[in-house]
């Protein structure tokens, strides 16, 4: 396997003067009338794990499609590792891919389908015998390698089409939904298996999902995509706590959202008078005076106090509690402000409550309040 | 009200089996009667099968038979299989639709007009080129060949559009080439429906009686067209005989089949049993 000692945490921004791995440029994919994939661009470093999210139809599983060789584009360029990938077929490409089928093998037993891939490549069965070996001590499928595929449990089988994937050792491994026929408790460790993995081989990984859970989990990097096009590029926390757009916002967990116009734009702080409140922002961020923009919260950046207790703060609004969802570790209050808005609120159940009641209950008047850094400027 | 129900449906079910069956098993019966005359019961004997195995007609015609029905489905197998794969594998081409109808209308043209066309077909063939000099063995294949592929096409189709191209893919991500896809994982995945594909070819050929009437020439007899001509002048004992050993093979091949897919069934359930143990 490839040494990783050097494998920098963020290859994004550490290039040293390297050539991304993988390029892809203007690319467009069309199936008639509909635009699966519009003209999109993104590069990709050497060891990173990718994510490439959105809903059904975004054009993800297109993308990915492309660049193992299955598709054809319609306009644009990618190229992997420096070689432009144009009329390379996918059996000449250097990546390999791991199906959201698993599509295993059938007639052929784990250790058949791990090596269908050698022996592809001429290697010499002594070769081919001690690397699938080494595969399946690394995914824990020893005892199983006599075993055919349907005699697997999901898990599995899972991790069979991984080892598959991942024995020839190549440039970038493309993940299909790699977890999503998995159930939610299996799904959950092996997210975390799966990165292990990834730092373990070193091997760049792009992986499809629709699991925006999943994506945060595992990904140094993520694209959310919808209709074809990136809505913006970045690293899980970038993606959540910056969003560029409401979309965005909306997609990766949730967002109160807030029209306004901006009233002040100073070099160190934004104000913005919204429906509800002059929303007080501050950063600096350049926007124009006057100009429509969107405030967004998110649900567990709020503090929710009762009115008559003491709060502080610039930016604090009244409103009542409609509606309380009691979750165990945390609730989530709906309060509705004086201009009929519903604001969600997340609040983590930090002491036990006393005398088995609720600090604050449906009907009570409420203030809730917001720091002026947790504010999310949205101008699209 | 319940037994009175049961009882219908007994009664039903009795009608309706012996509608199948009665008539085989008088054939069966007659086939061991002494008397020349078919309804005439003249007491048990086995002196229809020594006429029987006697006549070398007969064992020609079988032969022949088997012989076309061999060929035929060999041929019809992979060539339909060939067409089954453009159908789904190809993508869209020019003339797909087309060629997807004309690869079925075998299925539903009249066999009159199969066999008459065959016919004029061969004929011309022989003015233009001198081939065939004689109507036998090579044109009732090829005839047969002709349409037994359609039905060969249309069972690897529907397999073939069963199995979607994940697995195809993936061999082919794993740095397979075409032709190492199509014989390392296509075929073997087709397995089940090559062979259901021949075995259909092979027993339309051998059932065959009006297509063959059309391009046999003379002393090309395969098996439906002896037993018919014989039947023509009466019915005879030999020929019941004949049919009741045609009717204990086939019985046979179905009975191993049967056996075949239960013992399927049971390695497929232990499958399952081992998949669900590794759960956990």
């Amino acid at each position: 396997m490839t040494e990783t000692g050097t494998v920098s945490e963020t290859p994004w921004l550490d290039q040293d003067g390297q050539q991304p791995l993988v390029q892809i440029k203007g690319v467009t994919k069309k199936y008639g009338e509909v635009t699966a994939v519009d003209n999109v661009d993104l590069d990709i470093y050497q060891g990173e794990l990718f994510c490439l999210l959105g809903g059904s139809g975004c054009g993800k599983s297109t993308l990915l499609r492309m660049l193992a060789g299955f598709e054809d584009l319609n306009g644009g360029s990618i190229t992997i590792d420096g070689v432009d990938m144009q009329g390379v077929p996918a059996y000449d490409r250097p990546t390999n891919m791991m199906f959201q089928s698993y599509a295993l093998f059938p007639h052929m037993s784990v250790e058949q389908n791990i090596a269908f891939g050698l022996q592809q490549d001429k290697m010499a069965r002594s070769e081919i015998s001690n690397r699938v070996h080494d595969i399946l001590t690394l995914v824990e499928l020893q005892d199983f390698k006599k075993r055919k595929p349907q005699q697997l449990s999901g898990g599995q089988r899972q991790r069979v089409a991984l080892a598959r994937a991942l024995v020839k050792e190549p440039r970038l491994l493309l993940l299909d939904e790699p977890l999503a026929a998995l159930d939610k408790k299996l799904r959950k460790q092996t997210q975390f298996e799966l990165a292990n993995i990834q730092e373990k081989v070193g091997v760049t990984f792009i992986v499809v999902t629709h699991d925006q859970e999943e994506a945060m989990t595992l990904s140094t990097r993520m694209a959310v995509m919808d209709a074809g096009k990136f809505k913006q590029i970045g690293t899980p926390t970038e993606i959540y706590e910056f969003p560029e757009s409401r979309f965005v916002a909306d997609f990766i967990g949730s967002a109160n959202v807030f029209e306004g116009r901006v009233t002040e734009d100073g070099a160190d702080h934004v104000r913005v008078k919204t429906n509800v409140a002059e929303v007080f922002i501050d950063h600096g961020q350049s926007v124009k005076v006057g100009s429509k923009i969107w405030v967004a919260l998110r649900p567990e950046k709020i503090r929710i106090t009762k009115t008559d207790e003491p709060a502080s703060g610039p930016n604090q609004v009244s409103g009542v509690v409609d509606d309380i969802g009691y979750l165990g570790e945390m609730s989530i209050y709906k309060i509705e402000l004086p201009n009929g808005q519903i604001v969600d609120i997340t609040s983590p159940n930090s002491s036990r409550p006393m005398n088995r009641q609720h600090r604050i209950t449906w009907g009570n008047k409420v203030n809730i309040a917001w720091e002026p850094s947790s504010v999310m400027l949205l101008t699209a | 009200m319940h037994g009175k129900r049961s009882r219908f449906l007994t009664i039903m079910l009795v009608l309706g089996m012996a509608f199948f069956y009665v008539p085989m098993v008088l054939l069966v019966v007659y086939s061991f009667n002494y008397s020349k005359i078919v309804p005439v019961w003249g007491g048990w004997s086995l002196r229809w099968y020594e006429v029987l195995f006697q006549s070398e007609e007969v064992w020609m015609a079988v032969s022949l038979s088997l012989k076309i029905a061999f060929v035929n489905a060999t041929f019809a197998t992979m060539l339909g299989t060939l067409a089954g794969l453009a159908m789904v594998r190809f993508g869209r081409f020019r003339g797909r639709t087309l060629f997807g109808g004309m690869l079925v209308a075998p299925l539903v043209m009249p066999e009159v007009i199969t066999g008459l066309s065959l016919l004029v077909f061969f004929i011309s063939m022989k003015q233009l080129v001198g081939w065939p000099e004689q109507r036998g063995f090579a044109t009732i294949t090829i005839a047969h060949i002709t349409f037994s592929l359609a039905y060969v096409a249309v069972t690897i189709q529907a397999r073939l559009t069963g199995m979607g191209e994940d697995l195809e893919e993936a061999a082919a991500d794993l740095g397979a080439k075409p032709f190492k896809v199509l014989t390392a994982i296509t075929i073997p995945r087709l397995t089940p429906a090559l062979i259901s594909g021949w075995l259909l070819a092979f027993t339309l050929s051998l059932d065959d009686l009006v297509i063959a009437s059309f391009v046999t020439g003379p002393g090309a007899n395969t098996l439906p067209i002896l037993i018919f001509s014989r039947i023509r002048l009466g019915l005879r004992p030999d020929i019941n005989a004949l049919a009741t050993i045609m009717i204990l093979v086939i019985a046979t091949c179905v009975a191993i089949a049967a056996i075949l897919m239960f013992r399927q069934q049971r390695a497929d359930l232990k499958d399952q049993q081992l998949a669900e143990r590794g759960e956990s």
